[in-house]
């Protein structure tokens, strides 16, 4: 089989799709204005930013006055929770409720505050990968400010029962934040009837830019100002606006939200196939739950290898994924993730994540079925550790 | 994550894989949990390494450390062996990221682990010539 090129990374980044790129590149030359300006080149811009608005607002289901532009992901979860930490502990409220296995972003800002003095409670996850809502019910206190849980994870693309956690939230009148960053585009949400009141997402991993993201907050919950300045972002997130971002994000949200049904069928079985063919091989198993799991998600350990050598061998091979090896993780330790849902170590080393889009074709599942059972094999034939398994041996 | 074009090479072609059957000298260094373990197989006449295998679960850089350090020792004396240092593995791999440079005392300490264990099955303790085996610090 030729060698061919499949991006199945998704859930790390995404291309700027050319609707994007087109609804971006008059901003940069001719509609340059700044966004604040009287004149028409600045009013035109304001416009194009309220549009934005109005598209990111549509998608999740909000108002646009509820919709705050960020420069990433990131920053949307350190706001709404450093934000709501602020505000409520006025109230004398310092009790925070996460998960163990959030995105980092949550989960360093939650420890940052307990430096500060905050009590943060972390729900623990079973071992596919959810969150049941009766623990975060159970944990809810007098004092709990602000209940934050991913609304699907990063990993092993586990989508968490958000709509059962934010009406236990409305109910104890708990303010629920939930990290949307690999859920939208991919499932339809609707911020009012699943009662969130903030959410942060991303625009480059829906096939806008890098360096832009949102965040809703819920009218009438006023969160302190992230950036002092001008009266950008109705003065809570000061800055002249990124247009063209903004416009890009804009187009990408709408289109990643427009036909999500469709786009899953078409995804779906092939992220099947994948996972079906995969385990196949001996000593593999599927990590997260396989049906609450985003469509084009599938994180699989192939016990006796480790992961970075399986990346770099399938990029040899031209095909892109990611792992929580240590390796890649920058630590000593396996990601978090996997170890929430109870893996060991050394098998946790050895996972490979996938993340489709319909641009991987069945040809495309093909070729990935094709080759890595081979580069599995050829690491494990070269694995002291693999050695050892056929010989039953322990290897910790 | 920058990797060499020789890092590369000796991971995606490693040299020396596999076993060596009644070999003189066994090592085995590291552990799974923290992700890397490498095997040295030494065959050894006249005071003399004249094959050297390994097996390894690791990164690449655990993987292309190993491949170098038998490329290395192959050939050469038990005393020059017991010479080789990380630092000389790095340099022959055209340098490693600062975060894999642990990969390369473990390559080290894996040559050391496996002539240690050549002079135990001589019946002479290998502690006074070889040192103790360490681990590598994280």
């Amino acid at each position: 089989m030729d060698k061919r090129f499949i991006y199945a990374d998704n859930a790390a980044t995404t291309a700027v799709s050319e609707e994007v790129l087109n609804a971006m590149l008059p901003h940069f030359r001719e509609a340059y204005g700044n966004a604040s300006s009287i004149y028409k080149l600045g009013r035109d811009a304001q416009k194009d930013v309220e549009t934005a608005r109005e598209k990111v607002a549509a998608a999740l289901g909000a108002e646009p006055r509820e919709i705050f532009f960020t420069s990433c992901g990131s920053e949307s979860d350190n706001w709404a929770i450093k934000g709501t930490a602020e505000l409520m502990a006025k109230r004398g409220k310092k009790h925070i409720i996460t998960s163990v296995f959030e995105h980092h972003a949550v989960l360093h800002t939650c420890q940052d505050l307990e430096k500060k003095g905050f009590e943060v409670t972390y729900i623990p996850v079973s071992d596919k990968g959810l969150i049941d809502p009766e623990d975060v019910k159970k944990a809810i206190r007098e004092d709990t400010a602000l209940v934050t849980i991913m609304y699907a994870n990063n990993e092993i693309g586990t989508i968490q029962p958000i709509a059962e956690i934010g009406a236990i939230c409305k109910e104890k009148k708990v303010l629920f934040h939930t990290d949307a960053v690999q859920a939208v585009g991919h499932i339809d949400i609707d911020v009012h009837a699943q009662n969130i009141d903030m959410l942060s997402l991303s625009g480059h991993k829906i096939h806008a830019q890098k360096g832009i993201g949102a965040l809703y907050v819920r009218k009438g919950l006023s969160l302190p100002n992230l950036i002092h300045g001008g009266g950008q972002e109705r003065g809570k997130r000061a800055g002249t606006e990124n247009v063209p971002a903004i416009v890009g994000l804009g187009v990408a949200i709408e289109a990643a939200t427009r036909n999500i049904s469709e786009k899953n069928a078409i995804i779906t079985p092939r992220r099947n196939r994948l996972i079906d063919g995969l385990l196949k091989l001996p000593y593999t198993r599927l990590n997260g739950d396989r049906d609450k799991r985003l469509p084009g998600n599938l994180n699989i350990s192939f016990e006796g290898i480790e992961g970075e050598s399986l990346l770099l061998m399938l990029d040899m091979n031209g095909i892109c994924g990611s792992s929580g090896s240590a390796c890649t993780s920058g630590s000593l330790d396996p990601s978090h993730v996997l170890l929430s849902i109870g893996l060991k170590h050394e098998i946790a080393h050895g996972s490979l994540r996938l993340s489709i889009e319909e641009d991987v074709t069945d040809e495309d599942v093909d070729y990935i079925l094709e080759v890595v059972p081979k580069v599995v094999a050829r690491l494990r034939e070269m694995s002291p550790v693999w050695e050892k398994m056929m010989k039953g041996e322990k290897y910790e | 994550m920058m990797y060499s074009e020789k890092v590369l090479d000796h991971f995606s072609n490693p040299r020396n894989v596999g076993e060596i059957e009644n070999a003189d000298g066994v090592g085995e260094i590291g552990n799974a949990k923290c992700g890397d373990i490498m095997k040295m197989y030494l065959k050894i006449d006249n005071g003399i390494i004249t094959d050297a295998k390994f097996k390894t679960f690791g990164c690449g850089a655990a993987v292309a450390t190993s491949s170098m350090a038998t490329e290395l020792i192959k050939g050469k004396s038990i005393d020059d062996a017991l010479k080789l240092t990380n630092q000389a593995v790095v340099e022959a791999l055209d340098g490693l990221p600062a975060v894999k440079i642990h990969c390369s005392v473990l390559a080290e300490q894996a040559v050391r682990s496996a002539l240690s264990d050549y002079y135990t099955k001589q019946g002479i303790d290998p502690l006074p010539i070889v040192g103790e085996i360490k681990m590598p610090e994280e």
